[in-house]
């Protein structure tokens, strides 16, 4: 920092928080953020797997535990970081085409995989709890 | 001191790393193929909630669903690895830690990756 020499008086931009929060930004971190629940989140899918494979004892112990309140908000919030982050992908794959930068499409998209990516997550999870018999 | 090189100067001879365009499809190609799969998987995991263990090693191990499931551990690894390189050279920049932090994100993939592959095949043959 604050190193004497030719570059030393060139203006910097203004830090983060200088900028006022907006819908893409958010969108923009949070597809960040899914990617990285995902990271994680791969291990469950590891410890399922395992866990089938390891013989009923141990299954029903996990599927046991997927079933308490606190395994259904994780299975929740993955089933959402999944959606979303697919969301977000679809988004990306728009702008590698070269096509939808005009700033309306922009919020328009963000708007969209907001709002996507909840309500698909929300009729998944209504899906599931009709087919396995409720809450 | 101050530093009097130019810019160019500093990183002339550096090189480009030549990895950029192999790095940016590999994530496309695998985000792609992501989509189905993921579904896929959800789909799966609806089918076998709250169904005994007999009903979900004899689904999980069945040939079509398998490979489907191989073909999505692969894609996985690959495209988790790819993105979390990114997160990595992004905040990271002390180079030590970031060749520790590089590393340590290959052997994780792997260990998770390997260990779905070990189940998805011991369910195959009839675990
Ligand atoms: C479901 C389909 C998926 C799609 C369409 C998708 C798409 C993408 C795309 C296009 C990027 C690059 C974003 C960029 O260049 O800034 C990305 C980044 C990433 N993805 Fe995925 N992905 C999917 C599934 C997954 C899964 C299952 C995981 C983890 C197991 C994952 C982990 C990541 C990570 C860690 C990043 C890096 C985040 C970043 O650089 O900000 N993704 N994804």
């Amino acid at each position: 920092m604050a190193q004497a020499g030719p570059q030393a008086d060139r203006p910097l931009s203004p830090h983060l928080q200088i900028y006022k929060p907006m819908l893409t930004t958010i969108m923009s971190i949070l597809h960040r953020l899914t990617g990285m629940a995902l990271y994680a989140g791969s291990l469950l899918v590891a410890w399922w797997l395992l866990a089938a494979a390891s013989g009923p004892q141990y299954y029903n112990f996990v599927s046991g535990l997927a079933d308490t309140i606190f395994g259904r908000i994780v299975l929740f919030a993955y089933t959402w970081a999944l959606i979303h982050h697919m969301l977000g992908g679809i988004r990306h794959f728009i702008w590698d085409t070269g096509s939808g930068f005009e700033l309306p499409t922009v919020e328009l998209m963000a708007r969209a995989t907001i709002i996507g990516s909840l309500g698909l997550t929300a009729l998944i999870w209504a899906v599931a709890l009709t087919m396995t018999g409720g809450l | 001191m101050a530093d009097m090189r130019t810019p160019l100067n500093k990183v002339r001879g550096l090189g480009s790393a030549r990895e950029g365009a192999d790095h940016f499809w590999r994530q496309r190609l695998t985000a792609l193929a992501n989509i189905p799969l993921t579904l896929f998987l959800v789909f799966t995991v609806i089918m076998l909630a709250g169904k005994d263990h007999a009903t979900v090693t004899a689904y999980l191990g069945s040939s079509l669903v398998a490979i489907a499931l191989l073909a999505l551990v692969l894609s996985a690894m690959v495209h988790m690895r790819l993105g979390m390189q990114t997160v990595i050279e992004d905040y990271i920049h002390s180079e030590g830690l970031k060749v520790v932090c590089l590393i340590l994100n290959t052997f994780f993939v792997i260990l998770v990756g390997l260990s779905c592959v070990y189940a998805i095949v011991k369910l195959s043959l009839g675990a």
